[in-house]
C-alpha cells in the first residue's frame, strides 16, 4: 500500500509543481528553485514506488479515489506493469529536473511565459503518471487527454513560429483521432464486461470478431500515439519544436506511455491473444523500424533526426511485442514471456538513451544555437562532457555492446530465433525475415549515429556559432551524466534488470524466464546456456583487458609521445571546414540505394550570380500516398457541408427544427 | 557447457589468442604471396606483414591538429573489440570457457562496435577522404548485416543454438550431411566476409589514393603505432571470418578435449584449412576486378538472397511437417 | 523429417533442387541476355541431374532417358539456339534495365514462401522422401511466370516460359517418378518446336518494330488503326 501512496503523492507533487508555476511569470526565480525541484521530487517518488513494487515480485495494490462521477469513482491500481512504467517515467523526470534549470535560463527573458511552460509541464507529467496508475477506462481517458492536451501546449510553446503552430495542430488532431480509437476500443470491452472498471473488462470474455475489432482499434489508437508507421506523421513535426527537455520527456516517456496502453489493453484486458494479431504487429513494427531509420538518415536537423529515430525504436519495441503475441497465440508461453521482456527492456533502454540524446541536442542548441548539423562540427573539444555523454547515447542507440541498446536487441533476436519451434511453416519463414529487417535497421542506425556524431561533434566547426560553443553548466551535465551512467549499467548488468522485469510476464502471462540466471548473474541465458548466452560483464572486462594489453605492448619499445601536425589528407592543400563531409553527403550512398522509398527532389542550378547551387529535399512518400488524399477528401467533404452555410438566419432555424424533429422521432 | 573455472580451458583461450595475433598477419601475408605468384611476381615473404607491424610499432605517431580524443582512442577500441571477438571463436578446440561469454550475435555486435569507432575516426580529422571512407563503409556494412544475420539464423535454426561451440558440436556430431541450407549460407557468408574485410571486388586493400577506396580512406591519417593497431585489427578480422567459415562449415579436426595431441591435431587441421581458403581468396582476387561502388549493393543483395534461400531451403527441404 | 536421417542420395537431390531454385533467381536477376541464357542452361542441367538421381534411387530406367533428353534439350540445344539467335540479332551486349532489382527479388522470395504455404497440404499426402521438392518446383513455376511479367525483352520472356516448364518437369519427377515416357517425349518435342517458332517470330518482330521490347508490341495495333 505504501508504494501506491508514494506514487499518488508523486502525482500530487507534479500537480503542485504545475500550481506553483502559475506564479513564476512574476517571480522567475520560482521556476528554478521550486517548480522544477518539485517535478524532480515527484519523479523520484514515483520511481521509488515503481522500484519497490518491482522488488516485491508480484504485489498488486488498488485504491479508490474520491473523485470522478457519483456512480463511477476513479480507481487506481499499481501492479508490476504500472510499476515498471512508473520507474521509467520517474527516472527520466529526475534527469530532466537536473537539466531544466540551466536550460531554461535563457527562456526566462524570452517572450514565452514561464508560467505556461512550467504549468503544462507539471500537468503533462501528472497526466502520464495517472495513465499508468488508472484502473478504469474513465480515469484512463481523462489522464490520457490531460497528457495529450498539455503536451500540445508545450509543443506550441514557441508559437511565434508558424511551423510550430502547424506542427502543434497536426499533433493535436492526430492525438485526438487516436484517443477516439482508444475510447471506442474501451467501449467494445466495456460493452462486453458491463462496466468501465478494468476488473470487469479483464474478467469478461470477448469473443471472435469483437475481440479483433477491439484489438484493431487499440492498435490504431495507441500506435498513433506511439508513432508507428503509417500514422507517425505528427512525431517528427511535433517533437523537435518543443523545448529540448520537453522533447526528451515526449520522446523518452510519452511514447512509452502509449506502449504501456497497448500492453495493458491487449495482454491484460483483452486477453486471448491470437497469433494473427501478432503478425500484424510484427509487420507494422518492422516497417516502422526500417522506415524510421531510413528517414532519420536523411535528416540534418539534429532534433528531427532524433524524432525519426523514435519511430524506429518504437518499431523495434513492437517487433518484440509482435513476436510475443505470435508465440502466445501459438501456445509457447515461455517464448511469449521472452518477447515481452525483450520489448520492455527496449522500452526502458529507449527511454534512457533517447532522453539522453535529446538532452544532449538541447545542450548543443543551448550553447551554439544550432539545430542544423551542417552548421556544427568540432563540438567535442569545446564541450567535452556533453560530447562524452552524447557518445554514450550514440553507442547505446546504435545497439553496440556493451551498452544497453544491444541487450534488448539481442533479446529480440533470441526470441525471433526460436521461430523453429512454431508449427506454422509460413511463420517460420516470415519471422527470420523480420529479424533480418531488424538487423538492417540496427546497422543503419549505427550508420546514422556515425553521421550524427562525426558531423556535429568531430571534425572542425562549420559555423561561427559552433566555434563559440561553450560547455553547459553543472546541472545540465549532471542530468545527462545520470542517464549515460544508467545506459552503461543496464548494458552491463542485464540480469539484474531482467530479474526485475521478469515479474511482469509472470503476472500477465503466468510464465517467467526461469533459466535467465541459471548460470549465475554474470551470464544472461534467457532459454538456458545451451541455446544462447551473453555475459556483458565479461565482454566489457575483455575489452578493457585488450585495451590495457595493447597499451602495455606499446609502452615497451618505440616512441611514446604523439606529435601534432597538420592533417595529411593525401597531400592536398591545408584543410578547411568546408572540405569536410557534410551530413547530406554522408548519407548520399544510402539515399541512392534506397532511393525509391523517398520522395527526392534534387536539382543543381546556376543562381543569379552564376554560382552552382545544389538543392535537395527528401520528403516522406506517405504524405503523398496516405495523408494528402485524406486531407483532400476532408476538404471536399467540408466544401459539401459548407453548402449548408447559407448565411440566412431562418435557414439555420430550419435546420434546428429538422434536427429536433428527427431526434424526437428517433427516441420515440 | 564448458566449465567456467577450468584453468586448462583458459590456457587454451590464451593460446588461441596468441595464435590469432600471430596468425592473422601471416594469413594476410600468405594471401598476398599466393596472389603475387598467380600474377607471375615473386612477391614479399609471408612474414612481411608481421615485420611491417613490428616496424610501425617503433615509429612515431603523428596526430593532426584537428583530431580529438576519439581519434586517439579509436585504434585501441577497434583493436580491443577485434581481439575480444576472436577470443570467442573456436580455433583449436570447442567448449572453451570464453565461448559462453558471447554467442554469434554478440560477435556481430563486437565487430560493429569496432566499425563504429573506425568510422568515427575517419570523420574526426575532418578531411574529405576520411568522411568518404566512413560513409561508404557504413553503407556497405549496413547492407551486409542482414545477410550475415540470415546466415547465422540458418545455422542457428539447424543447431537450435546461437552459441558457436554448440553449432560446431552439432556439425561434428552429425557428420557430413549435404544440406542445401548450409551450402547457401556458406556462399552467402563468404560474400559477406569479402565485403566486411574489404577485399576485392568490394574494396582493394592494396591501393591508396583511389576514388573507390573504403577502408584505406578511413585510416588515411593514421601513422605509427595507431596505424599498426588498425592494420592488426583488420587482419584479425580477416582471420576471424576465415576461421568462422572453415570451422563452422567444415569443423573436422577441431579438438573436443584438451589433450595436447588433440590440440596439435586441431592446429594442423585449421592451418591446412586456412591455407586452402587463402588460396581461394587469392584466386578470386586475381580473377575478379574491383567493382564500382554502386554495384556493391547488388552484390550484397545477392549475398542476402543466398542466405535467404538457405533459410527457405532449411524450412522447406530440411524440416518435415 | 530430419536431414541427418536421409540417405546421401536424397540429400544430394535436395541440394540440387535448391540449386535449381537458385538458378531461377539468377534468371530473374540477370540483366545481360547471354548470362540469363547461361543460367537457364544450368537450370536445365540441374533438373537433368535431379532426374538422373531419382532414376538411380528408384531404379526407374525410363527416367534415365528423360534425364538425358532434358540435358540435351534444355541445357544444350535450346540455349545454343537462343545464343545463336541473340548473336544474329546483335543483342549480345544488350543489358536490360531493371528498375528495382531488390523489389524484383523480394517479390520472388515472397512467391517462394507462398508456394511453400500452398503446397503444404500436398506434402502431407506423403509422396515419398522427395515430396518437399513440390514446393520448390511450384516456386520455379511461379518465378518463371513472374519473370515473364517483370521483364520486357522477348528473349527473357521465353526463358521465363521455359523455366516454368522446368519447374513442372521437376514436380513430375519428384512427386510421381516422372510422367509416362510418351508424354515426356511429347512435351520435349513441344518445347523444341516452341523454341524454333519463337526464333522465327523474333526475327519478324524485330524487323517490324526494330526492337524486342514487348512493351512496344502494342504499337502493332496502333499502326493498324492509323492505316
Amino acid at each position: 500500500m505504501e508504494a501506491l501512496n508514494l506514487a499518488l503523492l508523486g502525482v500530487v507533487l507534479a500537480l503542485l509543481s504545475a500550481g506553483f508555476a502559475l506564479f513564476s511569470s512574476h517571480y522567475s526565480v520560482l521556476t528554478r528553485w521550486l517548480v522544477i525541484p518539485l517535478l524532480g521530487l515527484s519523479g523520484l517518488l514515483v520511481a521509488v514506488a515503481g522500484m519497490q513494487l518491482l522488488l516485491s515480485g508480484g504485489a498488486v495494490f488498488t485504491a479508490e479515489l474520491p473523485f470522478g462521477l457519483p456512480w463511477l469513482a476513479w480507481h487506481v491500481r499499481l501492479d508490476m506493469l504500472s510499476g515498471f512504467f512508473l520507474l521509467l517515467i520517474g527516472v527520466v523526470c529526475v534527469a530532466v529536473a537536473f537539466y531544466a534549470p540551466g536550460y531554461l535560463r535563457e527562456f526566462e527573458h524570452g517572450r514565452g511565459s514561464m508560467a505556461v511552460l512550467g504549468g503544462f509541464t507539471g500537468l503533462f507529467v501528472a497526466g502520464m503518471q495517472l495513465v499508468v496508475l488508472a484502473d478504469d477506462a474513465f480515469l484512463f481517458m481523462v489522464a490520457w487527454e490531460l497528457m495529450s492536451l498539455s503536451s500540445y501546449f508545450l509543443v506550441t510553446f514557441q508559437h511565434e513560429n508558424a511551423a510550430n503552430r502547424r506542427a502543434g495542430f497536426l499533433y493535436l488532431m492526430m492525438a485526438e483521432i487516436g484517443a477516439l480509437c482508444i475510447l471506442l476500443g474501451y467501449g467494445v470491452l466495456a460493452g462486453n464486461g458491463h462496466g468501465f472498471a478494468f476488473d470487469a473488462m479483464r474478467s469478461a470474455q470477448v469473443g471472435g470478431l469483437w475481440a479483433t475489432v477491439a484489438f484493431a482499434l487499440a492498435f490504431l489508437g495507441f500506435g498513433m500515439k506511439a508513432g508507428l508507421l503509417p500514422v507517425h506523421a505528427w512525431l517528427p513535426e511535433a517533437h523537435p519544436v518543443a523545448p529540448s527537455h520537453i522533447s526528451a520527456l515526449m520522446s523518452g516517456v510519452m511514447l512509452k506511455v502509449a506502449v504501456y496502453g497497448f500492453i495493458r489493453f491487449s495482454f491484460d484486458l483483452l486477453g486471448g491473444i491470437q497469433w494473427s494479431w501478432g503478425v500484424a504487429v510484427l509487420l507494422v513494427g518492422s516497417i516502422s523500424a526500417l522506415m524510421g531509420v531510413l528517414y532519420a538518415l536523411m535528416q540534418h536537423d539534429l532534433k528531427r533526426l532524433l524524432a525519426y529515430h523514435s519511430v524506429e525504436n518504437i518499431g523495434i519495441i513492437f517487433i518484440g511485442l509482435g513476436l510475443s503475441m505470435v508465440f502466445e497465440g501459438a501456445g509457447h508461453h515461455l517464448l511469449a514471456a521472452l518477447g515481452l521482456v525483450a520489448a520492455l527492456y527496449h522500452t526502458i533502454n529507449h527511454a534512457l538513451f533517447k532522453s539522453l540524446l535529446f538532452l544532449g541536442a538541447g545542450a548543443v542548441l543551448h550553447s551554439s544555437h544550432q539545430r542544423d548539423m551542417e552548421h556544427m562540427g568540432g563540438l567535442l573539444r569545446l564541450m567535452p562532457w556533453t560530447g562524452l555523454f552524447f557518445l554514450v547515447g550514440c553507442i547505446s542507440i546504435a545497439a553496440l555492446p556493451p551498452f544497453n541498446g544491444f541487450v534488448s536487441e539481442w533479446l529480440t533476436f533470441q526470441t525471433a530465433l526460436q521461430a523453429w519451434s512454431l508449427e506454422n511453416g509460413v511463420l517460420r519463414s516470415l519471422i527470420p525475415v523480420a529479424a533480418a529487417i531488424l538487423a538492417l535497421t540496427g546497422a543503419l542506425a549505427a550508420a546514422c549515429f556515425v553521421k550524427v556524431y562525426g558531423v556535429s561533434f568531430l571534425g572542425q566547426a562549420r559555423s561561427k556559432q559552433a566555434r563559440k560553443a561553450r560547455e553547459v553548466d553543472m546541472g545540465m551535465r549532471l542530468g545527462q551524466g545520470f542517464l549515460a551512467l544508467l545506459c552503461l549499467l543496464l548494458g552491463v548488468l542485464p540480469t539484474t534488470m531482467i530479474h526485475l522485469i521478469d515479474a511482469i510476464p509472470r503476472q500477465l502471462l503466468h510464465t517467467g524466464l526461469d533459466k535467465a540466471m541459471a548460470h549465475g548473474w554474470l551470464w544472461l541465458t534467457p532459454l538456458g546456456g545451451q541455446t544462447a548466452s551473453y555475459s556483458a560483464g565479461l565482454v566489457l572486462l575483455g575489452l578493457l583487458a585488450a585495451w590495457w594489453l595493447a597499451a602495455l605492448i606499446l609502452r615497451r619499445g618505440g616512441v611514446r609521445q604523439v606529435r601534432r601536425c597538420d592533417a595529411w589528407d593525401c597531400g592536398f592543400s591545408p584543410l578547411n571546414a568546408r572540405m569536410q563531409y557534410t551530413a547530406t553527403a554522408f548519407s548520399q550512398p544510402i539515399r541512392r540505394v534506397f532511393g525509391m522509398l523517398f520522395a527526392i527532389d534534387e536539382s543543381v542550378k546556376h543562381d543569379e550570380s552564376g554560382q552552382l547551387r545544389h538543392s535537395l529535399q527528401v520528403g516522406d512518400r506517405l504524405w503523398g500516398w496516405l495523408y494528402a488524399p485524406v486531407i483532400r477528401s476532408v476538404l471536399q467533404a467540408g466544401r459539401v457541408a459548407g453548402r449548408l452555410q447559407t448565411g440566412h438566419l431562418r435557414n439555420y432555424l430550419g435546420w434546428t427544427l429538422g434536427t429536433l424533429v428527427v431526434l424526437l422521432w428517433l427516441i420515440s | 557447457m564448458a566449465d567456467f573455472l577450468s584453468l586448462s580451458g583458459w590456457l587454451i583461450v590464451l593460446l588461441q589468442g596468441i595464435l590469432f595475433l600471430l596468425g592473422a598477419p601471416l594469413l594476410a601475408g600468405w594471401i598476398r604471396f599466393v596472389k603475387a605468384r598467380l600474377q607471375n611476381r615473386r612477391g614479399a615473404r609471408i612474414i612481411q606483414p608481421l615485420q611491417d607491424l613490428y616496424k610501425l610499432f617503433g615509429k612515431e605517431a603523428l596526430v593532426a591538429h584537428t583530431a580529438s580524443l576519439v581519434f586517439r582512442a579509436a585504434p585501441y577500441v577497434v583493436f580491443a573489440s577485434a581481439l575480444v571477438a576472436v577470443s570467442l571463436v573456436p580455433l583449436l578446440a570447442t567448449n572453451l570457457p570464453s565461448a559462453m561469454a558471447a554467442d554469434m550475435i554478440v560477435l556481430v555486435g563486437l565487430l560493429a562496435l569496432g566499425r563504429f569507432f573506425l568510422a568515427l575516426a575517419g570523420m574526426d580529422v575532418g578531411s574529405s577522404f576520411g568522411g568518404m571512407g566512413s560513409s561508404r563503409e557504413m553503407m556497405v556494412s549496413a547492407l551486409a548485416e542482414p545477410a550475415m544475420l540470415m546466415a547465422v539464423f540458418t545455422l542457428a535454426m539447424s543447431a537450435h543454438s546461437t552459441n558457436l561451440s554448440s553449432v560446431v558440436d552439432f556439425n561434428l556430431a552429425n557428420g557430413l550431411i549435404l544440406r542445401p541450407s548450409f551450402l547457401f549460407a556458406l556462399l552467402g557468408l563468404m560474400l559477406v566476409a569479402v565485403a566486411e574485410t574489404g577485399r576485392i571486388p568490394v574494396d582493394n586493400p592494396a591501393t591508396h589514393l583511389e576514388l573507390t577506396m573504403i577502408h584505406e580512406a578511413m585510416i588515411l591519417e593514421y601513422s605509427g603505432r595507431h596505424l599498426a593497431l588498425m592494420e592488426w585489427a583488420a587482419q584479425l578480422k580477416l582471420m576471424l571470418y576465415g576461421v568462422l567459415i572453415v570451422n563452422l562449415f567444415f569443423p573436422w579436426g577441431i579438438a573436443t578435449g584438451d589433450t595436447a595431441g588433440a590440440l596439435l591435431m586441431g592446429l594442423l587441421a585449421v592451418t591446412v584449412k586456412l591455407l586452402l581458403l587463402g588460396v581461394v581468396v587469392a584466386v578470386m582476387e586475381t580473377v575478379l576486378a574491383k567493382m564500382r561502388l554502386f554495384r556493391v549493393p547488388q552484390y550484397l543483395n545477392l549475398a542476402f538472397l543466398l542466405t535467404l534461400l538457405g533459410l527457405f531451403s532449411h524450412i522447406i527441404l530440411e524440416t518435415g511437417t | 523429417m530430419n536431414m541427418s536421417h536421409l540417405p546421401l542420395l536424397q540429400q544430394g537431390i535436395a541440394v540440387l533442387a535448391a540449386l535449381v531454385l537458385f538458378t531461377s533467381f539468377a534468371l530473374l536477376a540477370q540483366t545481360r541476355l547471354t548470362s540469363a541464357i547461361h543460367s537457364f542452361a544450368w537450370q536445365g542441367a540441374g533438373v537433368a541431374l535431379v532426374t538422373a538421381l531419382v532414376a538411380y534411387s528408384s531404379h526407374t530406367s525410363h527416367l534415365y532417358l528423360s534425364a538425358a533428353l532434358t540435358l540435351g534439350l534444355k541445357s544444350l540445344l535450346i540455349p545454343w539456339m537462343l545464343h545463336r539467335l541473340v548473336r544474329q540479332l546483335n543483342m549480345e551486349r544488350l543489358v536490360e534495365n531493371i528498375a528495382h532489382p531488390a523489389v524484383l527479388l523480394l517479390t520472388g522470395a515472397a512467391l517462394v514462401i507462398f508456394s511453400y504455404w500452398v503446397s503444404l497440404p500436398i506434402e502431407k499426402l506423403g509422396l515419398g522422401d522427395t515430396r518437399n521438392i513440390v514446393a520448390i518446383s511450384l516456386s520455379v513455376v511461379l518465378l518463371g511466370l513472374w519473370m515473364m511479367v517483370s521483364r520486357r525483352q522477348v528473349i527473357a520472356q521465353v526463358l521465363g516460359f521455359m523455366s516454368m516448364e522446368n519447374g513442372l518437369f521437376l514436380a513430375a519427377v519428384a512427386s510421381t517418378r516422372g510422367m509416362p515416357l510418351v508424354v515426356e517425349l511429347g512435351v520435349a518435342f513441344d518445347v523444341l518446336v516452341a523454341a524454333v517458332l519463337f526464333g522465327i517470330f523474333f526475327f519478324h518482330i524485330s524487323e517490324s518494330i526494330e526492337s524486342l521490347d514487348v512493351d512496344r508490341l502494342n504499337r502493332l495495333s496502333e499502326r493498324e488503326e492509323h492505316s
